[in-house]
This record gives structure tokens, sequence and C-alpha cells, in this order.
């Protein structure tokens, strides 16, 4: 359905709701105005704020903003917002590179993340995005521990023509792991995505289970894994930033899927991610349709909300 | 990273040092920083807006400005107004006079809807109900499958689509009730698929469903992670579907869960119950006050003794209490506390509750690290001759070096352990008192009683 749509509309469209949120209240309270006071800042910290950019990262943003303001004897209120998009432009930063292929086959991407993020469903859109590119994709059910989760996960190997490795409920999640990349190798396959199970990340043991399953594949498969994505939840509050740092200190992670940006009026949980943790936004869940996760662009990203 | 409320205070109040009373202007900047607190919490900002100035109209009263421990004044109303915010009393769940009960739990996708089904069967199975499960999430794949699956680990019917001969949720809730009746179930509870509280046609189906089987409680089941939007999504399932009650789900992390206070102050619908884990026996009763303390990233010592009593045998808890007081407290005692402990589940999240550790963060930064060095301490103290264990005064440095060794260790972490060993028997002697000044007051650590603020 959406596949004939550019990726700007499709993008508007999807962030129609974030952009209800963010830019709509933001020019609200700058019409209309005569000056830049106070008031305005101590507002548009309320809009950043209630948008779940953080309290650092609002009162980052909103000093930058003072200073532009001041430094370029700025007087009119509505010159605001492009200066605004300009200071959220340098936390985003550039298009993150995309999603690192190992040269020699195959390429293994591990998806992780507490419960309820969309692990699974975001590994299936993955595995679709890869499939329409021409590669062959393996799925690794390393989620032996919710009931059922393999059997979802075989649904979405079902829909994108993907192959499936699969232990029954309760396995080591780290011998799916080993037998995921084996099977890869022995079949010529291209990337393997491997879904894992949903974890707090205060649970100390089972961030050790999944340092585990990462040991295990970069001792068969040097490199492995090229990549380690880390799910989160767009309507996940400053928790997220907690989530993002102790996936790292575990396994690393070199990106991040945000998904369910569509559902909620903000999408300033990216702001704060990248401008306290760095780690790279690789993709965005806009939709519940197979082709609605997107490579995350920040400059694309800002047009939509901005426009 | 997050201070708690009352670090942040006490930054606040060390500039505010040697002044003898507090002024209208102090008490502002004290409600910034409970401003603060409460948005890295995730609190909703306008409800922090309303709850802000309704605990200024009390602290700048008497109460406060009067006090000569006004921090703790300060504090003290800030979590009053919370807990009271939050509803008082610990709401139960209705009953339907002419069995059977039909409970519905809707939310967002992930927020845990089908595990806190299960759950909730399981809970009320242990009161001697005999609820049915009905699956009627017919659109993620493999929900059905994984409703089953919990419905035989706690063997408890589930009907599925594929009995009800429909796909359609409204026929498939329904002809779960009707089978009820039949199987002379007196409980019905329908998990129903996640969905965006913005899509139109997915409430619809929601209010459609609500109609056709005359729910007696309908649970929002809410992650506590939510950010913001908690107050959107309550505010729309309230007026779309309407809901009765909320279950907040995954507290077992590090949130702090304000979503709890945005969901409430929008909703107006108590908190039924919160889930602390991933087993199917991981679901509580909600108390208020002690959400009060975790949002504002208090210590709670009330679930930190219930944890103990489930755990510590209450003799040797009592000596104990004994050796505390009397200051007795040896390696020996340390050790088996260490085991006692290990067993209560991971040790940064217990040290969280204990007042006045937030101050040793950087010791217990997170539960694993705290893990590694109890293990350690173990080894350690395994290490060490009864005596040393007694009287840690007499080990000398050749000492230190054969425990090392015996453990597997460095000098230096026998060095560390010592010295944590001193300024755990400090921090127990602060226990000690507190618990006496507690039991002066009333029955134990009386909930919002000074003894949880030792500034």
């Amino acid at each position: 359905m959406a596949m004939g749509k550019g990726l700007l509309s499709r993008l508007r469209e999807g962030l129609a709701r974030t952009r209800q949120g963010l830019a709509d209240r933001v020019r609200g309270l700058l019409t209309g105005r005569s000056a830049i006071d106070d008031d305005l800042y101590e507002e548009l910290e309320a809009v950043l704020l209630q948008a779940d950019v953080g309290v650092e990262t609002t009162i980052k943003l909103v000093e930058g903003l003072r200073e532009r303001v001041r430094r370029d004897r700025v007087r009119d209120p509505e010159a605001v917002m492009p200066l605004l998009k300009e200071e959220m432009a340098a936390i985003l930063g550039g298009a993150p590179p995309g999603l690192n292929l190992a040269a020699d086959k195959p390429a293994v991407i591990m998806v992780v993340g507490v419960n309820g993020t969309g692990k699974t469903t975001s590994t299936g859109k993955l595995a679709h995005r890869l499939r329409a590119e021409g590669k062959k994709v393996l799925l690794g059910a390393a989620d032996t521990f919710r009931a059922a989760a393999a059997e979802q996960l075989a649904v979405w190997a079902e829909r994108t023509g993907a192959e499936i490795v699969r232990h029954g409920e309760g396995a080591d999640p780290a011998a799916v792991a080993f037998d995921a990349v084996r099977a890869a190798r022995a079949r010529g396959i291209d990337v393997v995505l491997l879904d894992t199970a949903g974890r707090l990340h205060t649970k100390a043991n089972l961030m050790e289970e999944l340092k585990k399953v990462r040991r295990v594949m970069a001792r068969e498969i040097p490199g492995a894994p090229h990549e380690v994505l880390l799910v989160l939840d767009a309507t996940t509050g400053q928790n997220a930033l907690q989530q993002a740092r102790l996936f790292t200190e575990a396994v690393s992670v070199t990106g991040i899927v945000l998904t369910k940006l569509d559902g909620t009026a903000k999408g300033g949980i990216v702001l704060a991610i990248q401008d306290e943790l760095g780690i790279p936004v690789k993709f965005i869940g806009l939709g519940e349709g197979a082709e609605d996760l997107r490579p995350f662009e920040p400059a694309d990203f800002l047009e939509a909300l901005f426009s | 990273m997050l201070e708690n409320l009352s670090g942040r205070l006490q930054g606040v109040i060390a500039r505010l040092r040697g002044k003898g009373k507090l002024t209208e202007k102090d008490v502002e900047e004290a409600l910034r920083e409970v401003r603060l607190a409460l948005l890295e919490a995730d609190v909703n900002f306008k409800v922090v807006k309303d709850f802000v100035a309704k605990v200024k109209e009390r602290a700048v009263g008497q109460e406060v400005l009067a006090s000569l421990t006004p921090v703790q004044q300060v504090v003290k109303v800030v979590h009053e107004e919370l807990t009271a915010l939050m509803g008082g009393a610990q709401a139960k769940l209705a009953t339907a006079p002419k069995p059977p009960t039909v409970v519905m739990l809707v939310g967002l996708q992930g927020s845990g809807k089908t595990t806190a089904c299960a759950k909730l069967a399981l809970h009320l199975r242990k009161q001697g109900r005999q609820p049915l499960l009905v699956a009627a999430d017919v659109y993620r794949p493999a929900a059905v499958d994984q409703l089953q699956v919990l419905g035989r680990q706690i063997d408890l019917p589930v009907w599925s689509p594929a009995e009800a001969g429909s796909r359609d949720p409204v026929d498939i809730a329904r002809g779960g009730v009707e089978r009820a009746r039949a199987l002379v179930r007196d409980t019905v509870i329908i998990d129903t698929a996640g969905r965006l509280h913005i899509d139109e046609t997915m409430m619809e189906e929601l209010a459609a469903m609500k109609a056709a089987v005359h729910p007696h409680e309908v649970l929002l089941v809410v992650d506590a992670m939510t950010g913001q939007d908690a107050v959107t999504v309550a505010q729309q399932f309230q007026e779309k579907v309407g809901i009765d009650g909320v279950v907040l789900t995954k507290l077992d992390g590090d949130a702090r869960g304000g979503a709890a206070l945005s969901v409430r102050a929008v909703a107006g619908r108590p908190i039924k119950f919160v889930g602390v884990g991933e087993k199917t026996d991981a679901l509580e009763p909600f108390h208020p006050d002690r959400m009060a303390s975790r949002i504002l990233g208090m210590g709670d010592v009330l679930t930190l003794i219930e944890k103990a009593q489930a755990q510590f045998d209450a003799e040797k808890a009592r000596q104990m209490e004994q050796k505390l007081r009397r200051q007795e407290f040896t390696l020996e005692d340390f050790l088996d506390q260490l085991r006692q402990v290990r067993r209560m589940g991971p040790v940064g999240e217990m040290m969280k509750m204990i007042p006045g550790l937030g101050r040793f963060k950087h010791q217990i930064k997170d539960g694993e690290q705290a893990q590694k060095e109890l293990t350690r301490a173990e080894a350690i103290i395994n290490s060490m001759t009864p005596e040393e264990r007694r009287r840690p005064v007499i080990i000398d440095g050749s000492r230190r070096r054969r425990i090392a060794r015996g453990s597997g260790t460095q000098v230096q972490d026998v060095n560390k352990l010592l010295r944590d060993f001193e300024q755990m028997q400090k921090v127990f002697k602060n226990l000690g008192v507190l618990a006496k000044r507690a039991r002066k007051g009333s029955r134990g650590f009386a909930p919002g009683g000074s003894g949880r603020f030792p500034f």
C-alpha cells in the first residue's frame, strides 16, 4: 500500500501525530507574540518536556536557543522556529550509516530490548526489507521464553520467505543462536536476524544470558554480530536512556530501532537518545504494515516534523 | 544520572545551610527540584504543574516555614500529596452479583496485556475463583497461542477463536462469556489486541465488545516505562471505551513509573495491580504510598522489610536486630546476611530501598556489578578464620595477603571489603536508630514518618 508513496510523504503521514504534538505547538506559541521573552522560553520548555525530550536535553536546547537569539539579535518570535530546528539538527547529526553487513556472508544482526517494545515484529519487518533487496534471510528464534514467540516469528518467516531456525520453548537461546549461524553458513544465507527474548535491563542474569548469546555467535563467525539493534518503544519515557545504557554495556548496541512512533505525540526521545548517548537511531517504525519500518534520516525527520 | 528527590533537595539545602529559616523564595527553589524530579520520573508535565501548585500552597503555609526541619517537611508534604493523588486505599476488583464476572484487559501494543491476563487469572484462582481465559487478540501473530500456552501453565481453560468458530473479536468475547456460563466458571478474563489509542476503528471495536459482554471491570494495562503520552493514552481509552482500573506492568525494572500518577490523574481510576516480574505469579496489589516513594526516588523501607520477612528466618532476624542495636555486627553476621540477601533478589534493587544509601550510589551502580561484588565478598569472608570474622581489627597486612590468595582476589579487594564493612556497620547503626525511633511513634516504620527521610 505505501510502497509507491515517496518516503517523505509517508514519513510526514506517520509523524502527523508527532508533528501535531511538537511543531504545531511550537508554532502555536510563536504566532501572535510580539517579543521573545522569558515567558516564551518557559513555554517552549514545557512543549519539549511534554514531547519526552527529557529535562537535560530540553535545557540544552533552550539554552542553545537563548544563546543564538542573543548573539544574532533576533527579535521576531517567528524566527525562533528555524533556529530551534537548527539546534535539533545539531543534536541529531547527519544520516546514520546503513546496516553494517559483513563482506563475507552471513552477516549477523542481533535484535534486543525490553519486553513489549516490538522486537519480533521489527525482526519480521527487517526480514521483509532485506528480502525485498534480494537477500537470503534466516530468522533465529532465540526468544525461547515468551510463550509462542517462535510461532509469531514463524508467521513472519512464511510471510517474507525467510528461513527459520527454532528450538522448543525454554531451550537455551545461545544454542538457537549457534544453530542459526551454523545453518546460515551451510545454506549460503546472506543475513541472519536473531530475535531475542525481551528482558528488563536490570535483570543481571538475563543480561548475562544475552552476553552469552553474543559470545557464542562471535566465536562461530568472526566479527559477528555485525549489528546489535536495540528496539525501543517510542512511547517510553526517560527510562529509554537507561535501557540504552545498560544494553550497550552488556552487548555493545550499534543502533536503535525506534518503534511505534506513529502512535505517539512524542518523537522527543529520539533527541534525548542522540544527545545523551550518541547511539545512532537506524530505523523507525511508523505503522503496522511490513513496509512501515523505515531507515531513520535526521534531515527528513526534522523536515517532516516542521513542515 | 537521575538524582532522587532527597538528593536534589539536599543540594538545595546545602546552599541554604546557615539560614535559620526558609523563606518563601527558598521553598520555591526546593519546589523547582520537586518539579524536575517528577519530570524525570516521567510524570506528565501538566500533572506536575498542578501538583506543584498544590504542594506550594501547603508548603508556604506555616507547616513548613515554621518547622525546624523544613526540607523534611517539604518532602513529607510532597510524599503525602503524591500518595493522596494516587488514591489512598487499595482498590479491589469488582465482582458480579450474578456470575460470571467479566473482566476485559485493554491497552497499547506491548504493554503486557496477555501476560497480565494470565497473572490475573492465576491470582484469582488462588483466591478460589474459577476463571476462563478468552483469547480475543486475532491480530498479532501467535497471540492466541501465547495465551493458550500460559493457560496450560496455570492450568486454566482458554476460549480461542477456533472454538468460537469466528475471527471477530466481539463474537469471540460473546462466545467466551456464554461458554463460561455453560462451564459454570465464575470469572471471564478477556485478552484484547493491543491498539493505538488514536486508531478509531480499533477503539470502536473495543467499545462494541464492551457493549456486547457488559464487563464488570475494564482494566487498562499500562507499561510503567511510558513517558509523557501516558496521559493521552489514558484519556483516549477512558473516553472511547471507559475504564474501571489500571494494571501497571514492568515495575520490576528501574523506571520510576511516573506514568502511574499521570494515568490516575487524568482517568481518575485507581491502579489495581502491578506486574513485578515475568513469571505468572508476579502480580501484586498496588500500594500508593510505596509508589510515591518510588517516583520520588526515595527508599522504600516497607517493601524491603516485607521482602526480608518473606526470606528471613524470623528468629534469626530477631537476633540480628539485637546485634544491630548493640552494634555487635561481625563479619560472620555479614556473611550470613550476604547469603540471605542473595536469596532476596538483585542487590542493587534492594539497596535502593534503604533510605540514605542513595549516597553510595557509585558503589551500587548496577545490580550486576553488585551481584559480582557479593560473590567476591562471600569468597573473601570464607577465606577468613572465625577469629578474623569476629574481630576484623586483627586482620593485618600478612593476613590480608593470605585472605586474598585464599579467595582468589587481590589485597585491594580485601581492603575494600573491610572498608565497606565498616561503612555498612555505620548504616546499620543508623537503621537501628531509625527502627527504634519509628517504633516509639507507631508500629514499625510508619509510612510517611520522619524515619524515611534521613537528612
